[in-house]
């Protein structure tokens, strides 16, 4: 793909050992002042199957990697390379308001070249597993936020993509929605056998959902510290271990808010 | 259900997912909103029916009192509205009344199709083509501006009287608004529709074909109703200062032999009927599109 500065053969060998390598990934973007560096070095490693969060507060370049990542964009110097296309989903739900939750999906699948007599059997699946199963004919605008971000998921989810990356897709959804749809994730990330890259704000969430926590510092963005998450699925995000674990981390995340202040 | 589960935390895992299960459908019933049926039609009746009717009947009893009470005495300057529903009476039993209205309709609405066709794909040149937008774009939506009574002259002087002069008239009137209305649409799409159509894989033609389009239809749909208007004015303005036997008579033509006859109930006839095919046109095709789309994507209240 585009984004990969390495050679064909290269990344079908990394294609094999994992679902996304970053590797030494700098951005940076001009601005009037001159060049601003927003992502300094960056390597990480997402093995295929596993969840990881990407944790930071703003400034740290969070949605840039991913839209790097994504190959909507390309990075100054290093390499990104992906296990195939990968499927991204937006803190809004970005569905076509147009087209019924149903058809929604339908065209994800047209778009990867599934045959038109397939793709409304395949829907109505996606649609069973996200628990929308009566949502098919429905327009974007009658579904409730939670619901369209399920849509979403399921569109995401027809792309058969071996890596799912997400864009803080839950930061605008009221804390009890989120929380049953963190559950969701969680579900279906284990039936599937996704690789997920998952960027957040929210310690909690973070550690609710991974299993490696990535924290990037601000400005530039670089990788500060990650941390294993041992703590057995299903979880809860009010479980101790979970509270245990965001203390720590939030602290964390804390002093590397704080240095900013002293420049 | 039945489905494998993964090994780790085996015991509390059914429960907690019907639970979840549980959760998510009574959340999904809480927060989707009932919608309501179609209204009734008497309702329709009195909120959509009865209040334009209402407006007629006042402007036509205004219109009688002013003749009645004698503020304004002279027959040759304000006809009663019965002297110009004898106009409408005498037209309609000599047959001509449809003859009028059909002449203009129908050289407005070929006149406007083929204002669609020209002006959509120039349109999409203008959306998509840096260069042609930056050559053409200013001068495209400064057109939109210059009044189409000003092509008249020189069309006929290129075209001669007759029906392809009537067209250029309409084209230069109405395909600025099309091709304005299609790139203000294009120009609207939001960013993220973009991004999100580019990730699932729409780029290029297909991206233009499932995203772009799609998405600039409420501004295209806009400019149609802008260049329908458009077309039907520039139309008239080209009949009434244009004529000639050969371009038989279109309700333009009908004002325009009105003045010339000095007959005031005449020249209000044809004033009427081309207020009313406007509306009705706008009443019977753009508006209930207009309306179909914005409703499909939430964009207005269903009412």
């Amino acid at each position: 793909m585009a984004t990969t500065l390495a050679t064909a053969a290269d990344s079908a060998v990394q294609a094999a050992t994992s679902a996304a390598r970053i590797e030494h990934v700098t951005k940076s973007f001009a601005t009037p002042a001159g060049s601003q560096i927003v992502l300094d070095d960056i390597s990480l490693d997402v093995a295929p199957g596993e969840f990881v969060t990407l944790l930071g507060a703003s400034g740290c370049g969070k949605s840039t990697l991913l839209n790097l990542v994504a190959g909507l964009d390309h990075p100054t110097s290093g390499s990104i390379a992906t296990d195939g296309r990968p499927a991204l989903m937006f803190q809004e739900h970005a569905l076509f308001p147009w087209l019924t939750a149903g058809k929604n999906i339908e065209l994800a699948l047209k778009l990867r070249g599934v045959p038109r007599r397939d793709r409304r059997e395949r829907a109505e699946e996606l649609l069973e597993l996200v628990r929308l199963r009566g949502a098919y004919g429905k327009r974007v605008h009658e579904l409730s936020g939670g619901m369209r971000q399920r849509v979403a998921m399921a569109r995401a989810l027809a792309q058969d993509a071996r890596l799912l990356l997400m864009d803080e897709p839950f930061a605008a959804l009221d804390a009890i929605t989120r929380d049953v749809l963190h559950g969701e994730l969680t579900r279906i990330w284990r039936e599937t056998n996704l690789s997920v890259l998952f960027v957040t704000h929210n310690v909690r969430e973070a550690v609710r959902l991974a299993e490696r926590v990535v924290l990037l510092s601000s400005r530039p963005g670089r990788v500060a510290r990650e941390w294993r998450v041992g703590i057995p699925q299903p979880r809860r995000i009010e479980d101790a271990d979970v509270a245990e674990l965001s203390l720590e981390i939030t602290d964390q995340l804390r002093g590397e808010i704080r240095r900013h202040g002293k420049d | 259900m039945a489905r494998t589960e993964p090994t780790a935390a085996a015991a509390p895992e059914p429960a907690a997912k019907d639970d979840l299960e549980d959760l998510e459908a009574g959340l999904d019933a809480l927060d989707t909103v009932p919608t309501g049926g179609g209204t009734p039609w008497h309702r329709t009746l009195v909120q959509k029916v009865l209040p334009p009717l209402a407006a007629v009947v006042v402007v036509v009893l205004g219109w009688q009192a002013l003749i009645t009470f004698g503020v304004v005495d002279d027959p040759a300057k304000l006809p009663s509205p019965s002297d110009v529903w004898d106009q409408v009476r005498t037209a309609w039993l000599q047959g001509t009344l449809f003859g009028y209205i059909w002449t203009s309709l129908s050289r407005g609405l070929l006149g406007f199709l083929l204002a669609l066709a020209i002006g959509t794909p120039l349109g999409l040149l203008v959306a998509r083509v840096k260069f042609v937008r930056a050559a053409i774009g200013p001068v495209l939506s400064g057109l939109q501006s210059l009044p189409s009574v000003a092509w008249v002259p020189p069309a006929v002087l290129w075209l001669g009287l007759d029906n392809s002069m009537m067209y250029a008239v309409i084209l230069l009137g109405a395909v600025p608004s099309v091709a304005n209305g299609l790139v203000s649409g294009v120009d609207q799409v939001p960013p993220l529709f973009l991004r999100a159509g580019r990730t699932l894989g729409a780029t290029g033609l297909r991206g233009l074909r499932h995203v772009v389009l799609p998405a600039a239809l409420p501004g295209y749909l806009a400019g149609l109703k802008q260049g329908w208007a458009f077309s039907w004015r520039s139309l008239m303005a080209a009949e009434i200062i244009a004529s000639s036997p050969d371009l038989g008579v279109g309700l333009g033509q009908l004002l325009e032999n009105g003045r010339n006859a000095s007959s005031m109930p005449m020249v209000f006839l044809a004033i009427l009927l081309i207020l009313i095919v406007g509306i009705v046109i706008d009443l019977l095709i753009f508006s209930p599109l207009e309306r179909r789309v914005l409703r499909g994507r939430g964009l207005i209240a269903r009412s």
